[in-house]
């Protein structure tokens, strides 16, 4: 028998029952749902350092952020949207897809098949038992649901921009990819001030439906990101998550994959910067529950000032995954005395017929590389940028094309 | 092209140095004036390419003692950036690879950072570009090689190519080439050595670290110093290259033995 966890007395935790306190009382099509995870969060302790999964991540700040729910964001202030991009900004008071002409492919699901995908049966529910993720669904007031028919020419770009607004925001995003379906989608958070946003998304890829996801997140060292992607792959199904993430007082980002029953792609390209006294940290799990499945993962990390980086990367092969070809590899920069780089290769390989392959490096910027620039008449500060752009953009620039217009590489390095 | 009335450039003095607890350089002496060609030859070991790492200001050098005057400052107390930026130049034997750094992007910064320091203008990218481009002409680089990241890739010609290329935008008044013609085929020596012969003027100066007359041959040197054990244990003119070439170095060890018994 496994025992109920013990809820301690914490800041976090009496920070959330402060917030569960102020809510509103469930309505909506989230109604029901809302219930059981206030339930849930009722007794559930809010992670803290002696659980093995938030060992290196602590989330204490979060309970500096006012306890209550920010009911609508403004506007934000957005670059003019592309031809080839069609927006949608999440957390307004009005619905996000008011107004928006979907394109070609993608349409809402309706209600009961947004009930299906949500209930208890679906790749979709959430895992139960994970604070952040009841949080989220303790929270947000909808879930938008949207199914991808065909090859969609548009990238879909979704924007929540929490702002110097004090509380929290949460929002939800389920997507189906119909069998040859492909979607690009481009995920912006921002952030400027003292709040908390958790992002829960989840995504099931039929057979040989493509998406390529891009997270570009860029916050506030007063604020936190709470996001969490869940990913159902079924055979010949490709799926590319491209994250860029800076500026967070605290981000934990949980990008976590099933390969339902092995045979599909999966690429994962992460990028996460920490200085002063910021925390990143990306817990991600990938599993293959069939053979021939491929992973092709990159996690990189800039940790500057008092920073601390935290990676963890699960792979899990089973005995029914033979011939997978995985290989993850973490590379960090390290630059400064005081910051701190924590990375941890998880591989948990049953299944004998399979190629694995990790590396872990963690490196200041290359000394030789850095005079060769200097006795090129380029003086230290700007070698030293130069050094660092060029780590970052491998990532960045693997973004959906319509990150362009964000401009995330100087962003990025704004905060460096 | 010697001229005794030409400002001379640089100028050591005594120059010992060491890399960790390892002396390499023990007393070098060598001036050279504007419009000279300098060989400077020597077996492995014998401390030209850290003669060169150090004139460039390394990090991983200290200089124990001796001076190096360059245009009448004291070359010693000035930055690697700095010293580049007055005039130095090194090109390294082995050009360093800098993946994601765009190869036209770093030419341009580098090429600014030394026409600041000239009073010149900056080259915006458009002009830049229109710049370099007449200059790959010179070393016969395919202009490909501008959209690669820092020698990324590159095979060692291209990569030698890519460091004359950079001579030629930074116009140094002091150039160290180490070992330029190593890794060179027969066609891509002679057209290295074309490219530094046309960047060569009155005003400038060239010295060549090499193991080989056949670079000697294609580039004059007005002066051949050999160097060992740390110091130049003798200058000449190019006959002393070819000496070399019929004799090999084994004349230096007697010529060291001398030196330590006075």
């Amino acid at each position: 028998m496994v025992e109920a966890p013990i809820k301690h007395c914490s800041a976090l935790n009496s920070w959330c029952d402060m917030l569960l306190d102020r809510l509103e009382p469930p309505s909506g099509p989230m109604a029901a749902l809302q219930s059981i995870s206030r339930n849930q969060l009722e007794a559930l302790p809010a992670p803290d350092r002696s659980q093995e999964d938030w060992r290196f991540c602590d989330l204490s700040p979060v309970a500096e952020i006012e306890p209550q729910q920010i009911c609508s964001l403004s506007k934000p202030t957005a670059p003019v949207i592309a031809n080839q991009v069609t927006r949608v900004v999440i957390g307004t008071d009005q619905d996000p897809l008011a107004g928006v002409a979907l394109p070609d492919g993608l349409t809402l699901l309706n209600e009961a098949e947004l009930q299906q995908a949500l209930g208890p049966n679906s790749n979709l529910a959430i895992a139960k038992d994970q604070w952040p993720l009841e949080l989220n669904q303790a929270i947000a007031p909808r879930v938008i649901g949207l199914r991808v028919s065909g090859s969609v020419e548009k990238t879909l770009e979704l924007v929540c921009d929490a702002s110097t607004n004090r509380g929290v925001i949460a929002a939800r995003l389920l997507l189906i990819l119909e069998e040859q379906a492909k979607l690009e989608l481009l995920q912006v958070q921002l952030s400027a001030g003292a709040n908390l946003t958790s992002v829960v998304v989840g995504v099931h890829l039929h057979k040989k439906a493509q998406l390529r996801h891009g997270l570009l997140a860029l916050g506030h060292p007063e604020a936190a990101l709470l996001t969490h992607l869940a990913i159902a792959q079924e055979p010949t199904s490709e799926v590319s998550h491209i994250s860029v993430c800076q500026g967070w007082g605290v981000m934990r980002h949980e990008p976590q994959l099933n390969q339902l029953d092995g045979g599909a792609h999966t690429e994962l390209r992460a990028l996460q910067l920490v200085h002063s006294n910021q925390l990143a940290d990306t817990h991600s799990r990938v599993r293959f529950n069939g053979p021939e499945g491929a992973l092709d993962q990159l996690h990189k990390a800039v940790a500057a000032g008092n920073g601390r980086s935290v990676f963890n990367g699960v792979v899990q092969v089973p005995r029914e995954a033979q011939r997978t070809n995985a290989a993850q590899l973490s590379r960090s920069l390290l630059l400064s005395d005081r910051a701190r780089i924590d990375t941890k290769p998880e591989l948990e390989i049953v299944a004998d017929d399979v190629k694995c392959a990790h590396g872990a490096t963690v490196s200041q910027l290359q000394q030789d590389a850095l005079f060769y620039l200097q006795s090129r008449g380029i003086a230290p500060p700007q070698a030293a940028q130069l050094l660092l752009r060029a780590f970052c953009d491998e990532v960045i620039c693997m973004l959906p094309s319509a990150a362009q217009a964000w401009q995330p590489l100087a962003r990025f390095l704004d905060g460096a | 092209m010697t001229c005794p009335d030409a400002p001379v450039l640089i100028e050591i003095c005594d120059l010992h140095a060491r890399v960790d607890d390892q002396p390499i350089l023990n007393g070098v002496n060598l001036s050279i004036r504007a419009g000279e060609i300098h060989a400077l030859m020597g077996r492995n070991g014998s401390g030209k390419s850290t003669l060169s790492k150090v004139l460039a200001g390394h990090p991983a050098y200290t200089v124990t003692k001796g001076s190096v005057s360059y245009c009448g400052q004291d070359l010693l107390t000035l930055q690697p950036d700095q010293r580049s930026r007055l005039g130095v130049f090194l090109g390294f034997q082995y050009p360093v690879e800098i993946p994601g750094v765009s190869n036209l992007e770093f030419l341009r910064v580098s090429t600014n950072a030394r026409r600041i320091e000239q009073g010149k203008e900056e080259l915006d990218t458009f002009a830049f570009e229109d710049f370099v481009r007449a200059r790959l002409n010179l070393v016969q680089m395919d202009p490909v090689f501008l959209d690669r990241s820092v020698n990324e890739g590159f095979s060692g010609g291209e990569k030698k190519r890519n460091e004359i290329l950079q001579m030629a935008l930074l116009e140094p008044l002091v150039a160290i080439l180490d070992e330029t013609d190593s890794g060179l085929d027969i066609d891509a020596l002679r057209i290295v050595s074309a490219g530094v012969n046309q960047l060569t003027n009155a005003e400038n100066a060239i010295l060549l670290i090499t193991h080989y007359q056949r670079l000697l041959d294609l580039i004059k040197p007005d002066y051949v110093h050999v160097m060992a054990a740390g110091r130049i244990v003798r200058s000449g003119d190019k006959a002393l290259a070819l000496e070399l070439e019929r004799n090999g170095y084994e004349w230096v060890d007697r010529e060291l033995d001398t030196l330590e018994m006075t």
